[in-house]
């Protein structure tokens, strides 16, 4: 029962289900799966299609946080990856044909990528605070994607685009499936590589990883460019959902909750181990947390109110001063309460 | 004043860390008007007392007394309210703000209750010539150099109060023409009657400005002696100390076999290598199987010269070859790339990843030569891992467990084994075994020997002359930052040798 | 004893007594010295330059664009963000950062037109608002100091919060038809031939007392010295816990004033005012001069960088061509190349 309770995703896991288990004051169905012609449906259904954007955009800001960074970009890049798919689509003679969609969104996540390595070379090469250097393409990207639909809200017609956002592929939410391939494809790379050891060591002690001879820079930078292909992705996701593209909504605030969902996951603000697992985690927590609200019947924006209690929460749990603190006030340690705080870590 | 009557006085001090004792017993007098010099090597209990002193560590053991008084300190801002005021080598100052107001902040003159820069620079002029400091007080701080700006944080300590001065190595970054600014101040200082603490590891500079200096070693007091009857060479000796470690697993003062290693192409050479500010240009061979150690005392410039081999830091001057081709180290990774390794003086800062466990800590070295894409697959890793855990006795035995729960001495090895595993030619060691247990430190000198056996090229630093001399085949000796002698470790070397040469800088 | 002259700039006094080295000496001091002072006032300068230069576009190529109206229109429509950008100013000064401003103004607002619906008199509304604001500073100021919490990742909760905070006040834009807020909206106040409101002469006299708080009071060198550097601060024996908590006491009243002067401005309280507000904030201080690591900067700047981006919003509307989101791309690469501009002074500074 220790080891379980000492477990670095037990405390994530445990909210995430109390809070799924609450939503039957609600909704008694809300378990309930159903098949329907051939798709799942279902609020737990929903919840995970609903998540996939976050759950993208969470994924390469736990990367970046891992390097002791932080990427406060992911939402305007969002938002110029799906204002341009969108508007390479519309442009075309054939809105649904696979030969527009396909290329419509290389075309968003190719510059997604390239603004993300524009971040990593801030970072990187440069020498710029992270917070800083992502400041800037945060306040010029939502221009950016703007400039793209000209202040319009770009409206497509394409079945075959929408499909990104809304379909379903073997009976499942073809954007669960996306991020699920994503977060997979991260997983393999970061694991059975050795990226993800480095990754932490550049995070966790930059002076010993110079001097054991990595070169952190490449490293940093080939990351900030990961974190723009996963916003794009969710750019495109975002914008296929409701088949368009406003510039200024697409993934507005959506890097405060990544970073939520990266802090509760249990990865460190001050960077080096992280976990791809614990983010996801965070990332379903927080979507459960706004349905449950929008079911209740409260203003949904309330939750912003929910999320700062937890995070200020959470980063003291974090704060080492803030245990010594109230290590001393207590005075008898009592090492049954300290143990998962511990594990933290 | 009272020139009889010391004006602190610290008894039978004694200050406890978990695990060590960091001073025990230690006795100190200070006087007014004089200058007393702190000496000892790195661990010796110099700032442990001086922190005890100015209240950051509490006292355990022991009394001190200020002017007769006994006092406690609760930190270092109350110990300035009494009179006690402590300047550091790094300068406690704010670079972007003026030289006065630096002087005055927190206790500007106000007029209105608006500050009235025009008061507080005349006063600062008139402090600052008062010690002979010609600068313009409105000027920024940053625009000064360090000697000045030491002095300005001098000015600070003295104007705030002024009966114990403690100086914190000030001269550590400072060229000979600032240090000769920075005594003029103090001596100034000291015929006004103040009493000066200066702790260094500067031997010039202590018998050049100290009326009396105070040895400590290993936590507890040498004793107490007058400049004037001191001897340098007697002031090493007492700082190194001369007796011996037995240590069971070699034979005493075993000196290694003058093998044939310095026959055939040095495996590196270094030309008037040096980098200015860090190590004056020095030349220096290293041939395989060879253990070359380099003595001298803390901040004479060893870990520089260990850095510039491994290119943690760029030469400015020389060249440098290995195998006898010319190569220029552009970083670390050019380096491990003709197989040196470079196990840094400073574990914590410098080496470990302390949210990594025992297995990747140790792998780590050579997963960054492999580049991230040929991931060492995880069998091999367990059979590296396991392999080093057993052959240097690592515990606990677990790979799995994080490294920061290890001791020190086993942190130590976890890091030996990093660089171990990476087989490499040219072996760094920076005091390998600075603060770790006695068992521990008979490992890894068995461990050099055996390396060294089996073809390794070995650089051994370290602050204890009886490990270098036992180690080396060669040992090159230290001094202010400047290579003074290189002396085959023969019959004849001993530790007496050494510390003349240290003491004098004659590389005889 | 050798003796070496103690070199300075201005120790003409004495001739010393190598002319040729101390010269030298000198002269290493001296370049130290105008690349120090380069580094204080380079940003400014530039800010100051780029101003003259977009003020020298607008005239050449805009009929009317001289009248001085449309400067002081500048302020009359930016002087709530004036007026958080001088918040803003000191806690970016001690090498932090607040995040949470604009959300701060919202709640301003909100909490304005519910409390005047609830039929609070004026006085009190601006009173309790104004303590909100403080408090809910004062609040983050603590977590950021004693629990030692990135002051961003607090900012940031705290912008959540006061957010959130909004919504459960009301979901809608809430109008304000209170008489002072009417007078306060419509009154111009005469300056020669042209106007300004009473807005601009509130945030004209937040920034001179913040310019004399940074320059001349304890508070305010006090500001300088933990950007310069929080641990010789420390150590010095200045009250940093006091100063560093103040300085976030100091934005969230500024924020709060800010949404006061907003809601006169937009006679409404609503959720969604000042979105991003903290970012043009930010913005302004960085494009004034300030540098994010702390230390240097002054409120002068601060206006500068106000009046760069209502030039750029000034130039896209009488470009009429140009639409609006060019203002937040034109923002961001001045954002680039002020930041590059520190960067590279930094750098070069021994």
């Amino acid at each position: 029962m220790s080891a379980l309770l000492k477990h670095r995703l037990f405390w994530p896991l445990l909210a995430l289900l109390v809070l799924l288990l609450s939503n039957l004051l609600f909704t008694p169905g809300f378990f309930t799966v159903e098949l329907r012609q051939g798709h799942l449906y279902g609020s737990l259904i929903d919840i995970l299609r609903l998540s996939a954007p976050l759950i993208l955009v969470a994924l390469g800001m736990t990367l970046v946080i891992a390097t002791g960074g932080i990427d406060l970009s992911v939402g305007s890049v969002m938002a110029v990856s799906g204002a341009l798919a969108c508007l390479f689509i519309v442009n075309q003679p054939d809105q649904g044909a696979l030969s527009t969609v396909l290329p419509a969104c290389a075309l968003g996540v190719g510059l997604a990528i390239v603004l993300g390595a524009w971040n990593g070379f801030l970072v990187a090469v440069v020498g710029l605070q992270p917070i800083i250097a992502t400041l800037i393409l945060m306040v010029a990207g939502r221009g950016l994607a703007q400039l793209i639909t000209e202040g319009q809200i770009i409206t497509v017609n394409s079945p075959a685009y929408r499909f990104i956002g809304a379909g379903y592929w073997l009976t499942f939410p073809f954007a669960v499936i996306i991020a699920a391939a994503v977060v997979a494809l991260t997983v393999l790379l970061t694991r059975r590589t050795a990226l993800g050891m480095l990754v932490e060591l550049v995070g966790g002690n930059p002076r010993a990883s110079r001097l054991a001879g990595i070169s952190s820079r490449k490293l940093t930078w080939g990351i900030y460019a990961f974190t723009g292909f996963c916003a794009g992705i969710a750019g495109l996701m975002a914008t296929a959902n409701v088949s368009s593209a406003d510039g200024n909504a697409v993934g507005s605030l959506i890097e405060l909750n990544a970073i939520l969902a990266v802090v509760i996951g249990g990865t460190s603000l001050a960077g080096g181990r992280f976990s791809i697992a614990g983010t996801v985690i965070g990332a379903l927590l927080i979507q459960t947390l706004d349905t449950t609200i929008y079911t209740t019947g409260i203003p949904a924006e309330t939750t912003q109110l929910f999320k700062a209690l937890v995070v200020i929460v959470i980063c003291l749990v974090q704060s080492p001063t803030f245990r010594s603190k109230l290590a001393r006030l207590r005075r008898r340690p009592r090492p049954a309460l300290a143990a998962p705080v511990n594990a933290e870590v | 004043m009272d020139e009889t009557r010391p004006i602190l006085v610290m008894s039978k001090v004694g200050k406890r860390f978990p695990g060590v004792t960091a001073l025990r017993d230690v006795d100190f007098r200070l006087f007014p008007g004089e200058v007393h010099g702190l000496m000892g090597e790195n661990g010796a209990g110099k700032s442990t007392l001086i922190k005890v002193l100015t209240g950051v560590y509490e006292i355990d053991d022991g009394t001190i007394h200020l002017d007769g008084e006994p006092v406690l300190f609760a930190g270092p801002a109350q110990a300035q309210q009494a009179g006690v005021s402590t300047v550091y080598q790094e300068v406690n100052l704010c670079p972007n703000l003026s030289v006065a107001e630096n002087i005055y902040i927190g206790r500007e003159p106000r007029r209105f209750g608006l500050i009235d820069f025009r008061t507080m620079r005349s006063r600062s002029a008139k402090l600052l010539q008062s010690l002979g400091i010609d600068i313009d007080s409105g000027a920024p701080l940053a625009a000064q150099s360090i000697a000045v700006q030491q002095m300005v944080a001098i000015a600070r300590a003295v104007d705030i109060s002024a009966k114990v001065l403690i100086l914190d190595e000030p001269t550590s970054s400072l060229d000979a023409g600032e240090v000769e600014q920075l005594f003029r101040v103090i001596r100034r200082l000291r015929d006004q009657g103040l009493a000066i603490v200066f702790v260094t590891h500067f031997l010039d500079q202590v018998y050049a400005i100290a009326d009396r200096i105070t040895v400590l070693r290993n936590g507890t007091l040498v004793g107490e002696y007058r400049t004037a009857d001191l001897p340098q060479r007697e002031l090493v000796e007492k700082m190194i100390g001369q007796e011996l470690q037995t240590l069971e697993s070699l034979e005493e003062q075993r000196k290694p076999a003058l093998r044939e290693v310095e026959s055939g192409r040095p495996l590196i050479a270094a030309d008037q290598l040096g980098r200015s500010g860090a190590i004056a240009p020095f030349t220096l061979t290293i041939h395989q199987g060879e253990v070359v150690g380099l003595a001298g005392l803390l901040g004479s410039g060893r870990s520089e010269l260990a850095r510039l081999l491994f290119g943690a830091d760029r030469a400015d001057s020389g060249r440098l070859s290995v195998d006898g081709t010319p190569v220029t180290l552009r970083g670390p990774r050019t380096a491990m790339e003709r197989d040196i390794a470079y196990l840094s003086e400073n574990r914590r800062s410098d080496g470990l990843v302390e949210d990594l466990t025992v297995r990747e800590n140790i792998i780590l070295a050579l997963q960054a030569c492999r580049g991230w894409a040929r991931p060492l697959p995880r069998r091999r890793q367990d059979e590296l891992v396991d392999r080093y855990v057993k052959a240097l006795h690592i515990r606990p035995a677990n790979a799995e467990a994080p490294v920061r729960n290890l001791s020190g001495g086993n942190q130590q090895k976890v890091l030996l084994a990093r660089w171990l595993i990476t087989e490499p030619r040219l072996l760094i060691l920076d005091e390998p075994t600075r603060g770790i247990d006695i068992g521990a430190k008979a490992e890894i000198q068995k461990l050099v020997v055996e390396l060294a056996d089996g073809g390794m090229a070995v650089l051994f630093i370290s602050a204890e002359l009886e490990e270098v001399l036992r180690l080396s085949h060669k040992i090159a000796v230290l001094r202010d930052r400047v290579v003074v002698a290189q002396l085959p470790n023969t019959d004849d070397v001993d530790a007496d040798r050494i510390m003349t040469t240290i003491a004098t800088g004659a590389g005889t | 004893m050798s003796q070496t002259p103690l070199t300075s700039p201005s120790a003409a006094g004495a001739p010393p007594e190598n002319p040729d080295a101390a010269a030298a000496a000198g002269e290493i001091i001296d370049r130290k010295r105008r690349t120090i002072l380069l580094r204080k006032y380079v940003p400014v300068l530039g800010t100051l330059v780029l101003l003259c230069v977009m003020y020298g576009v607008g005239i050449a190529n805009y009929d009317n664009f001289y009248n001085t109206q449309i400067l002081l229109n500048i302020f009359i429509d930016n002087s709530f963000l004036l007026v958080v950008a001088v918040g803003m100013t000191f806690v970016i000064l001690t090498g932090g950062i607040d995040l949470s401003v604009g959300s701060v103004v919202a709640l301003t607002t909100m909490v304005c037109a519910v409390t005047l619906d609830g039929g609070w008199p004026a006085p009190l509304v601006m009173v309790t608002v104004l303590v909100m604001g403080s408090v809910l500073g004062l609040a983050m100021g603590c977590v950021i100091h004693y629990f030692e919490i990135q002051p961003f990742i607090v900012t940031l909760a705290g912008m959540f919060l006061a957010r959130g905070l909004c919504y459960v006040i009301s979901t809608s834009s809430i109008p304000i038809t209170h008489p002072t807020w009417t007078t306060m909206s419509q009154t111009r106040i005469p300056i020669a031939s042209y106007s300004i409101t009473p807005s601009v002469l509130i945030a004209a006299a937040v920034v001179l007392l913040a310019a004399v708080v940074l320059a001349w009071t304890r508070l305010g060198r006090t500001v300088y010295a933990i950007g310069g550097n929080l641990q010789s601060a420390t150590l010095m024996g200045l009250p940093v816990a006091r100063t560093r908590i103040a300085v976030y006491t100091i934005s969230g009243l500024c924020s709060a004033t800010g949404g006061l002067l907003l809601s006169f401005y937009m006679s409404s309280g609503d959720p969604l005012h000042a979105v991003g507000m903290e970012l043009d904030a930010i913005a302004a201080v960085v494009i004034g001069g300030t540098i994010l690591t702390g230390g240097s900067g002054y409120v002068a700047g601060t206006v500068l960088g106000i009046v760069v981006l209502g030039l750029i919003q000034t130039i896209i509307t009488f470009q009429g061509t140009l639409s609006s989101w060019w203002t937040r791309i034109f923002i961001g690469a001045l954002l680039f190349l002020f930041v590059l501009l520190q960067r590279t002074v930094i750098r070069r500074t021994p």
